[in-house]
């Protein structure tokens, strides 16, 4: 069970209440987009998930992050083994400098994987469940900075698989791309759906409401409303959920 | 705050079914005239109106699928989207039936239907008691009212009660005057015409609370009823 289980969390940078007594349950297996304004607290409370924020000086944070059961910050929790079973996605693509295969086969030699064939499998295994394999299986050696935009995010969703996570956070993974690359995006995110929780903040409401099982409308660092997102975006309950969505915010 | 182009887009949508509602409003209440009064220019009236109806659902239809295709509505935007294409096809079909009513009084009418017929068919009752719950639909979506809306539910037993009865009042008719046993069961038609009338105006009511509260209680009375 790799669900996700937030209980009264509240998170300060500095004197700044930036998120205030959240509590959600996120299903294992499901697709969940955070969305809201900007500064709401959304990428803030997505990074929370592997532990991204910790680095940032003078943060303070209050409340359980439970992943699988397990609190994530607790002490005895190692993070860098925290983060193989929760991946990222970041708004723009970020390969290595490095050749196609080497920015997949990264993360496992990191990990100490020294065995070729292993490495190899899991490269073409990765590539594939990114849906990149047929575009770039004859370009192997080829520098990543070659791919398109689109290729490069889908380049790094490959690099994410690689190291088996449980959960993929993805922070507008399609932001910077052209329609055609979104839409590949996203017919990936529905197949990467049946073996990872997917967690997506988005700006694009329409792009929440095409991937996502259920919505969470995020406003001044408040939960506004969580639920399923046909719900959200047919007949949300609160009426600043509707105005947001709706585009009348403010 | 300046006005949001989905605003004023949906201040045109909602022009245009107004606009389709009038002209609707006025080929039901020229029927009911044309009908009681046996005027057959009225009549004549409403049948060149019909293309004016025809023309407008077209119109309507087009415009919903331009808000929906350009502006991807959400929520209250769109289900208001998803009612107006349903609203403006009851509404023609209403047209329709005011169609049906004038062609009914040029061709098959012989003369204006007499007093006590009339009165014991409750015609005029029935006339009216439509008219009541298309106003009523009119005025609860232009007031976006659903409470108003749910009054038109109770109204159609009304409608369904006369209904009921006119098949006994006819037959007893055609049994008085058998030589019109034509003409009356084309007069059966425009009861059934008028009961579909009141149809027409529940199922308008259900898409303006779908729109308003986004409750579906198409098919679901029973749960109305229980409420």
């Amino acid at each position: 069970m790799y669900n996700i289980d937030v209980k009264d969390l509240n998170f300060y940078y500095g004197d700044f209440h930036a998120l205030k007594d959240i509590t959600m349950s996120i299903q294992e297996n499901s697709v969940t987009a955070f969305i809201g304004p900007s500064g709401c607290g959304k990428s803030t409370f997505l990074r929370l998930f592997n532990r991204m924020n910790d680095l940032i000086p003078d943060i303070k944070m209050t409340g359980e992050v439970n992943i699988d059961g397990r609190n994530i910050y607790a002490k005895d929790i190692l993070v860098d083994e925290l983060r193989k079973e929760v991946g990222m996605v970041f708004q723009k693509p970020n390969p290595f400098p490095k050749s196609i295969f080497e920015n997949v086969a990264y993360g496992l030699r990191v990990n100490g994987e020294k065995n070729k064939k292993v490495i190899e499998e899991r490269v073409v295994e990765s590539l594939k469940g990114a849906a990149l394999w047929e575009e770039v299986k004859d370009k192997l050696k080829k520098s990543a900075f070659e791919l398109s935009g689109g290729q490069q995010q889908r380049l790094c969703i490959a690099r994410a698989l690689a190291i088996a996570p449980k959960i993929i956070l993805m922070d507008e993974p399609a932001s910077a791309l052209d329609p055609l690359s979104t839409l590949k995006i996203e017919e990936l995110i529905f197949q990467l759906k049946k073996d990872y929780t997917i967690v997506i903040v988005t700006h694009n409401m329409q792009q929440a409401a095409r991937v996502s099982d259920k919505t969470a409308f995020f406003y001044l660092g408040e939960l506004i409303e969580y639920d399923f997102t046909e719900k959200i975006f047919t007949n949300p309950s609160k009426e600043s959920t509707q105005n947001y969505i709706t585009g009348r915010f403010g | 705050m300046t006005t949001l182009h989905i605003d004023t887009e949906l201040f045109k949508l909602k022009n245009s079914l107004h606009e389709m509602w009038l002209l609707v409003d006025k080929q039901i209440t020229k029927a009911q005239i044309a009908f009681m009064e046996y005027d057959k220019s009225i009549a004549r009236e409403i049948l060149s109106r019909e293309k004016m109806v025809n023309a407008l659902e077209l119109k309507i239809d087009s415009e919903c699928e331009n808000f929906i295709a350009r502006n991807n509505p959400v929520a209250i935007d769109l289900r208001l989207a998803l009612a107006y294409i349903k609203i403006n096809n009851n509404l023609e079909r209403i047209g329709d039936f005011a169609e049906g009513i004038a062609e009914f009084i040029l061709y098959n009418m012989t003369e204006k239907l007499p007093d006590d017929f009339a009165k014991r068919l409750r015609i005029e009752e029935m006339f009216n008691g439509v008219a009541e719950m298309f106003t009523l639909a009119k005025e609860s979506l232009h007031e976006e009212n659903s409470a108003k809306a749910e009054k038109i539910f109770g109204l159609d037993n009304l409608i369904d009660e006369i209904n009921r009865n006119s098949n006994k009042v006819i037959s007893e008719e055609i049994n008085k005057y058998p030589e019109k046993v034509e003409e009356y069961l084309y007069l059966n038609a425009v009861i059934r015409k008028l009961e579909r009338l009141g149809d027409r105006c529940n199922n308008i009511a259900e898409e303006i609370v779908f729109y308003l509260d986004a409750k579906v209680l198409k098919h679901n009375k029973s749960a109305f009823e229980n409420r």
